[in-house]
């Protein structure tokens, strides 16, 4: 029987992967917003598994709002890239600290 | 065993797609195993018995903020080979980072026992013949109502901050402005002159 303890080695795993793509791809902030995107999926599965385990909706309720939070994140994330990249040409993040004012 | 089954499909799918989206050399190939991990998350989570998060995250990951990332991606013209450049250096570190925490979070939840916990208290507990999107759409309206406004007005504040970001004045194009057309009478752009024989117009 599949029990709460799978799903949170899941998204265990899922949460790793997440931050191991933010370490790996320095040069790439496409990636990195995709990682973040994976970080809060493991997040919204942890929560689900809870909500199922122990007969609790307000689990599902949170994953919702985690859900509006990632949605509004990935919108503006992109629209920073897109004047950052139409500024210098590239979406380096070694250069982002020269992003000042 | 069925639903055993199903739950080792979706969660080694799930992994091995969420591991190629960081390792694919081309964005958009790492898109499209991003938008595969969402639908097997998607089927754990009905698994789990959670229908409407499930088809809500497949209707605002793959429908929108997918869509939105190919949209950028393809829009950028970026070399990505170059991008791909600094990878080997930092994998070591990165990877010897994933697994110490990895491990240490399996064995926090091998650690983990649920003590102390208080069925009785619990905050909204499901009720076995109300369907799933009811139950939400009754907590949402009732006593989550103003988290769920909230909400609203975070998705309003993100969409105005990426317009505002976005949003550019050129200056090397002249469009057309319809409230000067409209405002333009005959009389400003037009006069009556009456020159003498050899004096020539000024203009």
């Amino acid at each position: 029987m599949i029990g709460v303890t799978h799903y949170l080695v899941v998204s265990a795993i899922l949460f790793t992967l997440g931050v191991l793509g933010i370490f790996m791809n320095r040069k790439n902030l496409i990636v990195i917003l995709m990682a973040i995107e994976l970080i809060l999926l493991a997040v919204n599965l942890n929560l689900v598994a809870f909500s199922a385990a122990l007969g609790d909706l307000v689990g599902q309720v949170f994953a919702m709002f985690v859900l509006t939070v990632a949605a509004g994140e990935a919108a503006i994330g992109l629209a920073i890239l897109v004047i950052y990249f139409r500024g210098r040409g590239t979406i380096s993040v070694d250069d982002v600290n020269r992003m000042k004012g | 065993m069925i639903q055993a089954l199903a739950f080792y499909l979706f969660a080694i799918v799930v992994c091995l797609s969420g591991a190629l989206t960081i390792l694919s050399r081309n964005p958009v190939h790492s898109v499209l195993w991003l938008i595969l991990a969402f639908f097997n998350a998607a089927g754990l989570m009905v698994l789990a018995g959670a229908e409407f998060i499930a088809m809500l995250l497949v209707i605002v990951y793959v429908g929108a903020v997918a869509v939105l990332f190919l949209f950028v991606v393809m829009m950028l013209d970026i070399d990505f080979a170059e991008l791909r450049s600094g990878v080997m250096k930092y994998a070591a570190v990165g990877l010897a980072l994933a697994i110490a925490l990895v491990a240490e979070i399996i064995i926090a939840i091998g650690a983990w026992s649920a003590g102390g916990l208080e069925m009785s208290r619990r905050a909204a507990p499901i009720a076995s013949d109300v369907p799933n999107i009811e139950a939400i759409g009754r907590l949402l309206y009732t006593r989550y109502l103003f988290i769920f406004e909230g909400a609203g007005l975070v998705l309003l504040v993100a969409m105005i901050g990426a317009i505002v970001l976005t949003y550019r004045q050129r200056s090397d194009v002249r469009p057309q402005n319809v409230s000067h057309q409209i405002n333009r009478r005959s009389k400003d752009a037009t006069r009556n002159m009456n020159p003498g024989v050899g004096e020539g117009m000024q203009l």
